[in-house]
């Protein structure tokens, strides 16, 4: 079970509060995990990455056990407390604006 | 008794305002989408409880929302269960999806424009600035986005399209940013042909389409901008906003970067009629709904400074079509008043007198229940207004 913690503006646009909890075939990456979360809701697709490209809109950054994801490979394989549950994924609106 | 509805669209979320035929009283509902940038709302006319909102964030794009019920409720069209999965049970989520057109097929092999250093850029989406229901389908839909293009949906916005034939009409390499970016915001529907769309990008012109968006030509003859090389320019100029009044679509005005201008013929050809205004620059413009030759806009000072004159709040009414204008100043702010008005955010209802209406950078939206002749605040403190839309409700 991976879990998930999106940005306030994306859990109101999701319809979910708290963590979003996912199963992921197979090896547990960035891809695998947006894939899924983007298979579950289905208005997010765009929103963290791009709709073509499938790259990560440059004021979306990942996050996950302390450590700044954001420009990993997406297929690069996630920390094992992501893998297992014990870690959250955190997608986070980089802070800019007002 | 009939009634108004007035969607407006602000930086940080939507407000829907209603008052019935008197317009003195108003219900606010809102903000809706806290938070999100809203370019603009607009409902169809043939299903006024159908509306269509541009939802935009920096940080996550663009989301189109739609409402069934006149704006109580809101969902990106697509995702209700059971729309949510192709035959092949993927997940489409696709409302929100803009992507040009490059097939051979349909779409040119147009992929730059010009930059501000000169140089050639890809085209890239940024959001949805202006949204226009058709006129009879309350399903079709078009979409005037950043970087310039139109889109069409005909499902009820879950989908989209580009009619790719506006890139494709060869002057895209000339066409380039304004300062708030390379916007196609204006789209107008011709009431007396189906085939027949008006549209305007922000630097590039007026273009005019016959055949439903397929070929596209631009329509700027009689334009004059001195900030472009050839102030004569087929394109370059700096359209702010087209209005038309339904009965006489041939009918033309603009408010251009600088210059209040208007075209007789459908665009083919332009004419001043900027006349005594104090300054001819400003971004909306807008036609009385009863009498075609009555317009309003709202002068700014300069394409500099980006408040109104003398720091008096003051619409401008020319009940001759233009060149002889009038200052409509009762309840609006005769002093210290340094807001802007937006080009999408000038609003006229169909009531008699018909209600004119219209928002500012610092977050008030002014009505007038008298086509113009006296004004006061529906609300003084959104925050800044980027778009104004009434809706005539029976």
């Amino acid at each position: 079970m991976i879990r998930v913690m999106l940005p306030q503006h994306l859990r109101t646009l999701a319809r979910v509060e708290g963590e979003v909890k996912l199963e992921v075939d197979g090896p547990v990456t960035q891809r695998s995990v947006l894939d899924a979360l983007e298979g579950r809701y289905p208005v997010l697709r765009g929103t963290i990455r791009d709709h073509v490209t499938q790259q990560r809109r440059p004021f979306v950054r990942f996050f996950a056990c302390e450590q700044d994801l954001s420009h990993e490979l997406p297929d690069a394989p996630l920390p094992d407390a992501v893998a297992t549950g014990a870690e959250p994924f955190l997608v986070v609106g980089a802070i800019a604006g007002g | 008794m009939n009634g108004v509805r007035v969607l407006v669209g602000t930086r940080k979320g939507a407000f829907v305002l209603t008052s019935d035929g008197k317009r003195d009283r108003w219900d606010v509902s809102g903000p809706h989408f806290a938070g999100w940038e809203i370019y603009h709302l607009k409902g169809s006319p043939v299903e006024p409880n159908r509306l269509y909102a541009s939802q935009c964030s920096g940080w996550f794009g663009q989301i189109i929302q739609r409402s069934d019920d006149g704006g109580k409720t809101w969902f990106p069209p697509g995702s209700k269960l059971d729309e949510l999965t192709t035959p092949e049970g993927m997940p489409k989520g696709e409302s929100n999806k803009f992507v040009y057109d490059t097939s051979p097929k349909t779409g040119k092999p147009l992929t730059t424009h010009q930059w501000y250093d000169g140089t050639q850029h890809p085209w890239e989406f940024k959001r949805v600035w202006h949204l226009e229901p058709s006129l009879t389908n309350p399903d079709v839909v078009y979409a005037g986005v950043e970087d310039a293009a139109i889109f069409r949906s005909t499902d009820g916005g879950k989908s989209w399209q580009e009619l790719a034939g506006l890139r494709g009409h060869g002057s895209g390499p000339q066409w380039s940013p304004g300062a708030g970016g390379m916007c196609l915001h204006t789209i107008l529907l011709d009431p007396s042909d189906p085939g027949r769309i008006f549209i305007a990008i922000s630097a590039a012109g007026a273009f005019r389409t016959d055949d439903a968006g397929k070929a596209w030509r631009p329509i700027n003859r009689g334009l004059k901008s001195e900030y472009i090389p050839d102030p004569s320019a087929e394109v370059g100029h700096c359209v702010h906003r087209i209005a038309m009044h339904r009965s006489r679509p041939r009918v033309l005005f603009m408010q251009k970067h600088w210059d209040v201008m208007r075209s007789d013929d459908a665009g083919e050809s332009w004419h001043e009629i900027s006349g005594n205004l104090p300054t001819d620059f400003g971004f909306p413009i807008d036609v009385h709904a009863h009498e075609p030759d009555t317009i309003y806009v709202v002068p700014i000072k300069s394409d500099s400074e980006h408040y109104p004159p003398d720091g008096k709040l003051r619409a401008y009414r020319s009940r001759t079509g233009g060149n002889e204008w009038e200052a409509l100043t009762k309840g609006l702010p005769q002093r210290d008043c340094y807001v802007n008005v937006l080009r999408d955010a000038m609003a006229i209802d169909s009531l008699d007198p018909c209600g004119v209406y219209f928002g500012t950078t610092g977050g008030q939206v002014y009505a007038s229940a008298n086509a113009g002749d006296n004004w006061a605040p529906i609300v003084r403190d959104l925050p800044a207004v980027l778009s104004v839309e009434v809706q005539t409700l029976p």
